[in-house]
């Protein structure tokens, strides 16, 4: 392996930026954590590296801009992949005129239409995770994503965008919010309506939500 | 107004029907509390609610003597007007509405959620902490920002407090399950793989009770609390670190029933090393719930001129800690 030099690093891994075969590369490992039993933490990190490694690809073959994954060693917990050398969408929410924000997020909810509609949900919508470069939006990070088109996992998708958003651009989070499901209905057609109700139905689970501020004397 | 306010808090959202007084000193001069103990299963609201009502009276005046004050010298009711559930939080309303009418002061609604937060600044000195609040009925990653506490967790199903108790009930231990489910897992040795559920920022603890109570009766107790509580107390720490990461906040505090758990702790004492945080757990006599509490943020709310008249004084037992806002912060 090349000289690497760490640019990153996250709460869950570290990433280097790394030569693979004269390609620049960047090295993602999962790093150990002391706070979880040894054996549930090895269990964790390394199903997460194949998990990602396996749903980079398949999302690309879906039209869902990801990074061309070089190499995967499970027992390392450590995926090579191409770099995207560029700045999150998180960085550029907050400055966004009013069309721009509106054009971004429903092309991001295209994108995760057309995941969903593939039979992959993510897991770990943000903005964070979400990478304009080259005209295009690259999604990174499937460590949380699974093959799934349930309606509880595709709405718990959304439900995280939606509250990624409230809780990290709160100032324009409904406008972006809008946009995405624009952007989602439009990709998936009569599917996202049952998604959507249950969008609202996780909302108001067990956590003491309230969609209709309902008062009772 | 320069002399010190007592301000009196009525907690009911769930089993704990506590009144506790609060000074605008920041001192927490009485906190009684009466419990509810189901004599099997969980909580039943209608059976919580009377049990709030009848030791209100009990609780409030050895609130009162406690502190070496009477009703009269209380300048404001603080009570929680939710989350928690119905009947419960009617009664404790009931009460408060009647203390503010007979002392003719003003009525102060507060969010349960918000005063296990304001309590743990109160104490810890901490001003701007990432808050990890886990009790039987609330698993809530927040922290603040423009003017409101902002969730960047939360369990999509059941509580972990829930999770923990309604497991400890299916191997029979007696109330509280929590502490005698730590010693049986400081006994286990083997990890029993279990369902680890993250899901960007959130967490899912409902497939974990359900796999592990199936497990229940073909493994040794010890291994399979280990293996609950690890699992368990470990998706709350990935989710916190994750929001520490994220939000760059220079402290975590603790609060809610379950900051109790010593093993969950030293997994988020564990976090904060790894991110150069300050770690604060809320001490024990305030971590669950209590009227000090609801008295201490009520005084807070009170500054701000949040009163609400008897007529219009609401419960509402869904309300979200993020649809607060809380201007005492700015």
């Amino acid at each position: 392996m090349a000289e690497m030099r760490l640019i990153k690093k996250g709460a869950e891994a570290e990433l280097y930026l790394t030569d693979w075969m004269g390609l620049k590369a960047v090295l993602k490992r999962r790093i150990k954590k002391g706070y979880r039993n040894p054996d549930l933490d090895s269990y964790v990190r390394g199903s997460r590296t194949s998990n990602e490694a396996k749903l980079l690809s398949e999302a690309r073959r879906l039209g869902v801009p990801t990074p061309v994954v070089y190499s995967v060693d499970k027992r390392n917990c450590e995926i090579v992949m191409s770099y995207i050398d560029a700045p999150p969408l998180k960085r550029f929410v907050d400055g966004m005129d009013p069309e721009g924000l509106a054009l971004t997020f429903s092309r991001v909810g295209e994108m995760v239409g057309r995941l969903h509609r593939g039979g992959i949900v993510h897991g770990d919508l943000t903005t964070s995770n979400i990478i304009p470069y080259s005209g295009l939006l690259y999604l990174i990070d499937f460590g949380l994503g699974e093959h799934s088109s349930d309606i509880e996992s595709r709405g718990v998708d959304i439900h995280l965008m939606r509250r990624a958003l409230e809780s990290s651009h709160h100032e324009v989070s409904s406008e972006a919010y809008l946009s995405f499901i624009e952007g989602y209905r439009g990709v998936m057609g009569d599917l996202s309506d049952p998604v959507l109700r249950r969008v609202d139905a996780i909302r108001r689970r067990g956590r003491y939500v309230d969609v209709n501020h309902r008062k009772e004397a | 107004m320069n002399s010190v306010q007592y301000i009196l808090g009525i907690e009911s959202t769930a089993h704990t029907f506590g009144c506790g007084i609060a000074s605008s000193e920041g001192k927490i001069l009485s906190n009684v509390k009466s419990e509810y103990v189901p004599a099997s299963g969980g909580i039943h609201p209608r059976e919580a609610s009377q049990h709030h009502a009848a030791k209100a009276a009990a609780t409030i005046s050895g609130a009162l003597k406690e502190a070496g004050l009477r009703l009269n010298d209380i300048a404001a009711v603080a009570f929680s007007a939710g989350p928690g559930l119905g009947p419960c939080l009617r009664t404790g309303a009931t009460v408060a509405r009647t203390l503010s009418l007979v002392r003719k002061c003003p009525l102060v609604p507060v969010n349960h959620c918000i005063a296990h937060i304001e309590i743990g600044r109160l104490v810890t000195c901490e001003d701007d902490p990432l808050v990890v609040y886990v009790s039987g009925g609330n698993t809530i990653i927040s922290a603040y920002a423009g003017g409101r506490y902002r969730v960047f967790g939360e369990t999509l199903d059941i509580a972990l407090g829930n999770c923990l108790d309604t497991f400890a009930r299916h191997l029979g231990l007696p109330h509280p399950g929590v502490p005698k489910l730590e010693q049986l897992a400081d006994g286990g040795k083997k990890f029993i793989p279990l369902p680890y559920v993250v899901k960007g920022q959130d967490v899912s603890y409902s497939g974990l009770l359900t796999m592990a109570s199936r497990l229940a009766s073909k493994c040794d107790m010890g291994d399979l609390s280990l293996s609950l509580l690890e699992v368990a107390y470990g998706m709350v720490a990935e989710v916190a670190e994750r929001a520490i990461a994220h939000t760059e906040k220079g402290a975590l505090l603790l609060t809610g029933g379950v900051a109790r758990s010593k093993r969950l702790q030293r997994a988020l004492s564990f976090v904060c090393s790894d991110h150069s945080a300050r770690f604060h757990v809320v001490p024990p006599d305030l971590a669950g719930d209590n009227g000090g509490m609801i008295a201490w943020t009520g005084y807070l709310a009170l500054k701000e001129g949040l009163t609400v008249p008897v007529e219009s004084s609401y419960v509402n037992p869904n309300w979200r800690l993020d649809e607060v806002e809380v201007p005492w912060r700015r």
